[in-house]
């Protein structure tokens, strides 16, 4: 079904020929390769590093994060068909509406761009949400949460504990742009959705 | 658990938002060229890539980097209409200044004073931070960027408005839209996976 729907233009809701849909046929490269990312990362050829769950589980939680309800329920949708999705998109959701806060904030390198860090939460999956997430989805989800509110603590040992969690090096690389494209997608629609509000 | 994270001992580390040419370095193994095969380069799009960490690394995945790359380009090359470059490379180096991406805001502030030979104000903008005065015009698509890159995102009416009154069309608001979204993409890989050396 997904691959015969345009991601953005479904969850921005264009229809053919309104001036949003004239809008994003102009830059035709950017809209087919915007969705071919859509595609490589949600409908993988290769899923053995980041399952179909995890995927659409972090997609789900981020839109969450983001405020973004119906790209939330477009995700959630997804997640729910697959192998324990109910329970894992309940629980994603709850986490996500629970720990919603605003970003960006966020430690600089020490020297004068010190004087502009800001603290905020830092996401720790509790004993019963992680017993229904597993270990490896918990550390995703906590990933996701540092990717989406304060990229600039990132650090070797945020990546140390998705490995010691069991994520590969290969699945750390998909999870990353799978968070950060989500980032993107995101902000693409909020923006046509203002513009076609106009 | 056999892959292991890389932990670079970087002397003197860029610590300032500059225009200078710096350097990255990663915090997981890169692919090494030999174990690159033709897919690999087909998703390089540029072959020279192979040699850089951040792209020999987000390799690892080629469906992903192949369609990212091929996005990235259209939104910032494919200039023969729409908004000038110079802006597009604002609103991304608007972006990477908020989100604190000191590599991210290097290269594109370059590309932003090479574009607009405003050099003054693209360093005000890294020396001041979002809120610099820059004039009505790159005010505007600087605010809009901001606002946008904001989580969630604040971009409202109110930008769009003071974007078309500074006098972009609709077709360069879409494109300060996806010059600055496509940097919240970039922004996080590129300060997730590894971080900011001194020029090589």
């Amino acid at each position: 079904m997904t691959d015969t729907i345009d991601v953005i233009d479904h969850l921005v809701g264009i229809t053919p020929g309104s001036s949003s849909d004239a809008l994003r046929s102009r830059r035709p490269i950017t809209k087919e390769h915007a969705q071919k990312s859509w595609t490589a990362l949600f409908e993988p050829v290769d899923a053995s590093q980041v399952s179909l769950v995890e995927r659409f589980a972090v997609a789900a939680f981020i839109a969450t994060l983001h405020g973004d309800r119906s790209t939330a329920e477009f995700y959630g949708s997804k997640l729910v068909g697959l192998e324990n999705g109910p329970v894992i998109l309940a629980t994603t959701k709850a986490l996500a509406e629970l720990h919603a806060t605003k970003g960006p904030y966020g430690h600089y390198p020490a020297g004068p761009l010190s004087d502009e860090n800001t603290d905020g939460p830092v996401l720790d999956i509790g004993a019963a949400e992680r017993a229904i997430f597993g270990d490896r989805l918990a550390a995703a989800l906590e990933h996701a949460h540092l990717l989406t509110y304060h990229p600039r603590d990132a650090s070797p040992a945020e990546l140390q504990k998705l490995l010691m969690a069991g994520w590969s090096t290969t699945g750390v690389v998909t999870l990353s742009q799978l968070a950060s494209f989500l980032a993107f997608q995101i902000r693409v629609v909020a923006g046509l959705r203002v513009l076609a509000a106009a | 658990m056999s892959d292991t994270v890389i932990e670079p001992a970087v002397e003197n580390p860029p610590v300032v938002f500059t225009q200078d040419k710096i350097g990255w370095t990663a915090w997981l193994q890169p692919l090494a060229e030999v174990e690159l095969t033709d897919r690999h380069y087909e998703a390089l799009v540029d072959k020279a890539r192979a040699k850089n960490p951040y792209f020999a690394l987000l390799v690892r995945d080629p469906d992903i980097l192949e369609a990212r790359t091929k996005t990235d380009n259209d939104i910032f090359y494919n200039t023969r209409d729409g908004l000038p470059r110079a802006e597009r490379e604002l609103s991304a180096t608007a972006a990477s200044r908020l989100n604190g991406c000191i590599l991210c805001a290097s290269v594109h502030s370059r590309f932003a004073s090479q574009y607009s030979k405003r050099e003054a104000d693209v360093q005000k903008l890294l020396d001041e931070g979002v809120t610099a005065d820059l004039g009505d015009r790159w005010n505007a698509i600087v605010s809009a960027s901001v606002a946008l890159s904001a989580t969630p995102p604040a971009f409202g009416a109110d930008h769009a408005k003071r974007l078309r009154d500074a006098g972009l069309s609709d077709e360069e608001i879409s494109d300060v839209v996806h010059g600055a979204a496509f940097f919240n993409w970039a922004n996080r890989l590129m300060l997730s996976i590894g971080e900011p050396t001194p020029a090589s």
